[in-house]
């Protein structure tokens, strides 16, 4: 693929992330309501590839810290990058590049399983890895307190893993050789 | 086009976006070892001040950082029952004067500036034979197409309303997905057909456009 079709790709993913923010978010069974946005992490890391998918997660972020209200709810600008949830934000990159190195790695396994996996390893394990991490340098908390208070979101994200892997098993039925770690 | 800015007229916003940034920076450092609750408050009050000093259109966007509120309650609250009101009390201030400093800084700063602020970060990717007019590019493109996406999620979530709703709104997804992966083909394709990315012809389309404003 030619470098110029590779940085489209790349802006699209990301403008494709901050349209996923307004979608309305789902109320969720713990009481947190579920945005679609953060399931953009996963899907740009099994559609694009652990680099394209981190390069696509890292130009939104930035976009976001130059001052556009991209996140789910209208946030953004500098704040995002100094407030307690800063290590999610600095983990978007890393989440997508996990997800994308899983997904290329399980390849041979369905579709289905193999993004599943994928997305609760870079979009679950690492991205929290960078979020409890973040918070508990922000708030002072120990890592304790820092991961059960960040406990919480994780059942949605787990329901976001399972949607993650369903919309890549579409998108290879409805355009196949979309989905580019399965080419 | 979509941006936190507020176009007006004030002392921050003649201040230059480098210089900004690194008052900020050099803010979050400063904060980080103060211990008396009365200099974080004094700081505090100080940024809500400049707040005003800028304006109605800004005082008006602190509201929109309530949504920040309920996690700083349960921080506040944690810390407190842990290790006491005094130690909680300087943790909140603090976090909540970085976050309103660094709004203040979004807000009074246009995105063109901002991006010409921090170009010169990217500029040790050229020793990697990455040219930093491709980010340049990157973020014009994005910021041109999200408009053009959030139309298409407009659509579909009123196609999905004109048939009733349901519960499997996440469905939208996947419509979503393969329009945007058409889309960047299309693209791509009048990208090459003008000769590419560096091509004089990209590069004076972009420029008569003003890029990204």
């Amino acid at each position: 693929m030619s470098k110029d079709k590779s940085l489209v790709q790349i802006a699209l993913y990301a403008a494709l992330i901050a349209a996923l923010g307004l979608i309305p978010p789902i109320p969720f069974v713990t009481g947190i309501p579920i945005t679609a946005q953060t399931l953009g992490v996963m899907l740009a890391g099994i559609m694009l590839g652990p680099w394209r998918g981190a390069l696509a997660m890292a130009l939104f972020m930035f976009v976001v810290a130059l001052g556009a209200p991209l996140l789910a709810g209208g946030r953004g600008g500098l704040g995002v990058f100094v407030g307690p949830t800063a290590g999610f934000a600095i983990g978007f990159p890393f989440a997508a590049f996990a997800t994308g190195y899983m997904a290329l790695w399980l390849k041979r396994l369905p579709v289905f399983p193999a993004s599943l996996c994928a997305a609760i390893f870079g979009g679950i394990l690492v991205l929290y890895l960078f979020g409890i991490t973040g918070f508990k340098l922000i708030s002072g908390r120990d890592w304790l307190d820092a991961t059960l208070i960040m406990a919480v979101f994780i059942p949605g994200d787990l329901v976001k893993a399972v949607i993650a892997a369903g919309v890549a098993q579409a998108v290879i039925k409805g355009l196949p050789g979309a989905v580019q770690t399965r080419s | 086009m979509i941006s936190l800015y507020i176009a007006q007229k004030s002392w921050l916003h003649r201040l230059s976006a480098g210089i900004k940034l690194l008052f900020l920076a050099a803010i979050s450092l400063l904060l980080y070892p103060v211990e008396q609750p009365s200099v974080l408050l004094l700081f505090l009050i100080a940024t809500l001040l400049a707040y005003a000093t800028v304006g109605y259109a800004a005082l008006r966007q602190l509201l929109a950082l309530k949504t920040l509120l309920p996690l700083f309650a349960l921080i506040f609250l944690l810390q407190w029952w842990s290790v006491g009101f005094a130690p909680a009390a300087l943790l909140v201030m603090r976090m909540l004067t970085l976050i309103l400093l660094a709004n203040l800084i979004t807000l009074t700063t246009r995105m063109d500036d901002m991006m010409d602020a921090v170009m010169p970060l990217f500029a040790p990717l050229r020793l990697l034979k990455i040219e930093t007019r491709r980010i340049a590019f990157a973020v014009t493109l994005l910021i041109r197409f999200i408009p053009v996406l959030m139309a298409v999620v407009n659509h579909l979530l009123d196609a999905w309303k004109a048939r009733g709703g349901g519960r499997k709104l996440w469905r939208l997804v996947i419509p979503l997905t393969i329009q945007s992966i058409r889309l960047s083909d299309s693209v791509a394709e009048a990208l090459a057909a003008r000769g590419g990315i560096s091509s004089p012809l990209t590069q004076d389309q972009l420029h008569q456009k003003g890029s990204f404003r």
